[in-house]
């Protein structure tokens, strides 16, 4: 089993993301750069946040067309695992390999803070640790994080159990007040239709130790990990 | 093919660069001719204050490491803090006050930019940023629209480059309307071997200039830097530069991978008077010289002249000295990511620097001169007058308030004391995943990855008590700094500075310069936290004043054991809360500052400024002994385990303090304090060398003996417990407040006026 790690111009994740595959789920894991053109090696490739391209144009409108999505796209097709963490989820959104957009914030203003999220589907790759309606403490860094898609869109996810994770108050209460971003039906995160593409706007590798102030993003990769493994559903 | 100009330069040119008549007539000397005009640009720039220092030099002395440094081997080994287990801190502080009063939101980003590049330079990833802000009050429309884009500003910059921003402060006073101050700090990792000079050894060696291109942005931004802003400045705004986040991101990796290769032999940002400062310290500092060509610097306008790409602050930019024939291979990496990557000259043996158009020679100055040989202005210094009257300031004949309830939330509700969430929400402060005390503590904790230890980071510096006394209120800033780290279980490990001031040709203003420096110098090395670095911004001023004098530190701290750190907030209920404060008895301190017993520490405070409408008295006294001794308890406590939280008594007063604390643990407190003074001293006096902390109370007996045995006083306040915050004064029960109505104030203080319409 094999991690990789993208490393777009602007990047900023990457190194966290790495860490955490490495260093603390004990896993192998390597960078991946954006001109690569074959990810077909890996088992999971991750999208780290940060700024690709300085992101000076629409988040993610340019790193989409960098020649290791191509391979991401032909990876994905191929039913391998892909997760974006923040700014990966933007980049997903604009390659359509998850549907959607990511509007800026409706604070109109760059939110770093740990925020609730409940755990919606859990039997996907990327969340079957979790228990039904499992409230994680992840935090979130973006300006550009609101969910947004069409009426029909919004329907098919949540008829196909595809809305991963919600965010919400400490007990699991999904209010406007607990919606950090203006994201519709307080979307964190999602799943294309065959479940292997995943796009979440909090970071679940800045949640993996007790030191940062929660470990509940391990519930998140560990999933992962195990699914990949297959030892345990 | 020497120059030989026999032309003078009309005064009016450089005088509207920023060279005086004897300066120019030095130039000359030095020359031996009259310069080109494009020498008269890189004197006036290398001569300003912002780059040569040239009031500030004979003060600076005072610093020890920074005399033995410059004494010695120079500034760079000095600034590298060394923690241990082979890791070496470098960290900087720097003002982008003038810059941000004309274009706020540029002004800051370029200031994290500049910051940033001087900790990478030096062979360190940053790992942190800090940010020092002061405006004038939130009423005013103008002061809000400076607050939200320099906070926008900063950002848009620490945000995109991934280093955290993770703690520093805000203040809000009339005197800074107009002129705002932004300071920037930066702080970087490293393992000791892999530091990097910025020199320019061996003649021969290529000289490559790397990252963006050159633009006609920031041209005299220096210049700028070193004049009061008045109504003409808002037309300087193309004197401020423009930042690019993303070149920086790529430029730091680039730069730390092209490092690793050893091929680089110096290197040097480019900030201030780009290419001319660059060259010329470089050149300097090895002793050599530089031939270097403006026709082969990249750039991103057509037509501008040798004296607009020597002194273009276009931001983004590194001049690298490599190994002879290893220039393609340090080349590659920067293209690799997107770089240019471009050799504009070479290292000479000759101690000059020459500037070529294409063929023509445009500048031929000795690099010393340029960069070592400023001339320094040993300037007249002269008590304000303001000073006596105020200092007397009669405060007993403050009332007290008809209502204590009502003065503690106002005080809560003022922008300065008010919680920052809104700030430092708008930062990325957890990217890097280090950040183990995140914002809104005392201090931010970072943990280095490979080792158990973590370090400890905080600003500190409160304008008010330096307007009434420098030298008390500068060596208060160094106390109240390690105060923080101490609560946060760190101990002082180095300083860095940056001291605004208003005009030094003022004598008054000079005084207050001097006097601060002295009262920095002493404390730091009291608290064995030396000064490795820092920055002078004078002319601070506008029409209507200057700003109050504002030396701020930044402070670092060790913490040995991550594990062994500690937060500000009350965690549990039924916990005793104690003050740990300076011994009861013994002869009074004396000295200036002393002789009054400071009307019990209400000079000075937030409280009399925001419930009086008062700025007066004397600052709280200080007694660095009994200081360092609560220090040590604390820290002691912290490293047993035997204190839950420790939060220091600073501005706003006990009962602040006890307000956050209960704030930001979702928990109330009964506390009873036993006073001999009015019950609104008691409250809001800022006295000096207090931390209230909260224990178990099975762990009293155990914090009892190492109060003891640092021979300081413990007072028990009361207990944690219930949602309400009660204070009784004697018995008398003055305040009487719900956690969270205490909380809505405190948190919506600074949300409710930025949500006002800013200019």
């Amino acid at each position: 089993m094999k991690f990789g790690v993208v490393i777009f111009p602007g990047s900023n994740c990457d190194q966290d993301a790495y860490y955490a595959v490495r260093d603390v789920l004990k896993q192998p894991v390597e960078y991946i750069w954006h001109q690569e053109t074959d990810v077909s090696g890996f088992d999971c490739v991750i999208l780290p946040g940060g700024f690709s391209y300085g992101d000076y144009l629409r988040t993610g409108a340019v790193a989409r067309f960098s020649p290791v999505m191509n391979a991401v796209q032909e990876f994905s097709d191929n039913g391998g695992r892909v997760l974006g963490i923040c700014n990966g989820f933007q980049i997903l959104c604009e390659a359509h390999l998850v549907p959607g957009a990511l509007i800026p914030n409706n604070t109109l203003r760059f939110r770093c803070k740990y925020v609730n999220v409940r755990a919606e589907n859990t039997t996907s790759d990327y969340s079957h640790k979790c228990a039904k309606g499992q409230v994680l403490k992840i935090p979130i860094a973006h300006h550009g994080g609101q969910y947004y898609c069409d009426p029909d869109t919004l329907k098919a996810l949540e008829d196909n159990n595809r809305v991963l994770l919600r965010y919400c108050d400490p007990a699991g209460n999904v209010t406007d007040a607990a919606n950090p971003n203006g994201s519709m039906n307080a979307i964190a995160g999602i799943l294309n239709d065959r479940g292997n593409v995943a796009g979440m706007m909090p970071h679940p590798e800045r949640a993996i130790e007790p030191i940062l102030g929660s470990a509940d993003g391990r519930f998140i990769l560990q999933s992962i990990v195990e699914r990949l493994e297959g030892c345990k559903v | 093919m020497p120059i030989i100009n026999t032309e003078p330069i009309d005064p009016k040119v450089y005088r509207d660069m920023g060279l005086n008549d004897e300066e120019y007539a030095e130039v000359t000397k030095v020359l031996g001719r009259h310069p080109t005009y494009t020498e008269v640009g890189m004197y006036a720039v290398m001569w300003s204050e912002h780059c040569g220092y040239k009031y500030s030099r004979p003060i600076l002395r005072l610093f020890k490491k920074y005399r033995e440094a410059i004494d010695g081997a120079g500034l760079e080994n000095a600034g590298v803090i060394d923690i241990g287990d082979g890791f070496g801190i470098v960290m900087k502080m720097e003002s982008h006050n003038h810059p941000s009063a004309v274009e706020p939101f540029q002004g800051a980003a370029t200031g994290i930019g500049g910051i940033l590049r001087d900790i990478f330079t030096m062979g360190a990833r940053p790992i942190a940023c800090l940010d020092s802000l002061r405006f004038g009050p939130l009423d005013d429309p103008r002061n809000r629209y400076l607050f939200e884009h320099v906070v926008g500003g900063i950002g848009f910059y620490g945000n995109c480059v991934g280093v955290p921003t993770v703690a520093g402060e805000v203040y809000f006073e009339d005197c800074y309307s107009g002129n705002c101050l932004v300071n920037a700090m930066s702080v970087g990792l490293m393992k000791h071997e892999d530091i990097a000079f910025a020199r320019a050894s061996g003649p021969g060696n290529p000289v490559l200039l790397v990252g963006s291109r050159t633009g006609r942005d920031g041209i005299h931004g220096a210049t700028f830097a070193s004049v009061r802003l008045d109504e003409e400045s808002e037309g300087r705004k193309s004197n401020v530069q423009m930042g690019d986040p993303f070149t920086e991101k790529l430029l730091i990796e680039a730069t730390l991978e092209a490092l690793k290769t050893g091929h680089i032999v110096g290197i040097q940002d480019m900030g201030a008077a780009g290419i001319t400062c660059s060259t010329c310290e470089t050149a300097a500092k090895a002793g050599t010289g530089m031939r270097i060509d403006v026709r082969k610097v990249p750039l991103r306008e057509t037509g501008m002249s040798p004296y607009e790409i020597m002194l273009s602050e276009s931001q983004e930019r590194m001049l690298a000295i490599v190994k002879k024939g290893r220039e393609d291979d340090v080349a590659a990496i920067f293209k690799k990511w997107g770089l240019n990557a471009v050799v504009i000259g070479h290292v000479t043996d000759d101690g000059l620097v020459h500037v070529y158009d294409g063929d023509e020679l445009v500048a031929q100055i000795p690099a010393k001169s340029l960069a070592d040989e400023a001339p320094m202005y040993y300037l007249d210094a002269e008590e304000p007058a303001y000073l006596a009257k105020l200092q007397n300031y009669d405060l007993s004949s403050v009332p007290e308030p008809k209502d204590y309830n009502e003065a503690l939330l106002k005080v809560l509700a003022a922008p300065s004391i008010a919680s920052k969430q809104w700030v430092y929400e708008q930062y990325d402060h957890m990217v890097q995943t280090n950040t183990a005390i995140l914002p809104g503590s005392d201090a931010a904790v970072l943990r280095i990855r490979g080792t158990r230890k973590a370090i400890g980071i905080v600003t500190d510096c409160n304008g008010r008590y330096c307007y009434l006394d420098p030298f008390v209120g500068a060596k208060i800033a160094v106390a109240e700094a390690a105060r923080n780290l101490a609560c946060s279980g760190a101990r002082p490990a180095g300083v860095t500075d940056c001291l605004n001031f208003g005009n030094p040709e003022k004598p008054e203003a000079f005084w207050q310069f001097k006097r601060a420096v002295e009262g920095l110098a002493e404390a730091c090395e009291f608290f064995d936290a030396p000064v490795v670095s820092g920055n002078v911004s004078f002319y601070n001023e506008t029409p209507d004043g200057s700003i109050y004098p504002t030396p701020v530190i930044g402070m670092l701290g060790v913490l040995d054991d991550t594990e062994k750190r500690c937060s500000s907030e009350f965690k549990d209920a039924g916990d005793v809360i104690a003050l740990i404060s300076g011994p009861p008895v013994g002869p009074p301190p004396v000295g200036r500052g002393h002789d009054v017993p400071a009307q019990l520490g209400l000079g000075g405070s937030e409280y009399l400024k925001t419930v009086h409408g008062i700025v007066a008295g004397r600052p709280p006294a200080l007694d660095m002994d009994r200081e360092k001794r609560v220090h040590q308890v604390v820290l002691k406590a912290i490293g047993k385990g035997i204190i839950k939280s420790a939060h220091d008594c600073a501005d706003g007063g006990l009962a602040v303090t006890l307000a956050e604390s209960c704030i930001l643990g979702a928990v109330g407190a009964d506390v009873k304090l036993t006073a001999n003074c009015a019950p609104a001293a008691a409250l809001f006096a800022e006295t000096q060398s207090r931390i209230v902390v909260s224990v178990a109370s099975e762990n009293l007996g155990a914090l009892r003996e190492i109060v003891d045995e640092c021979c300081v006083e413990c007072t028990i306040l009361g207990k944690t417990g219930g949602n309400v915050m009660r204070i009784t004064v004697n018995d008398v029960e003055v305040v009487s407040v719900a956690v969270k109505d205490l909380e809505s104030t405190w948190r919506d203080a600074i949300p409710s006026k930025m949500a006002l319409s800013s200019s």
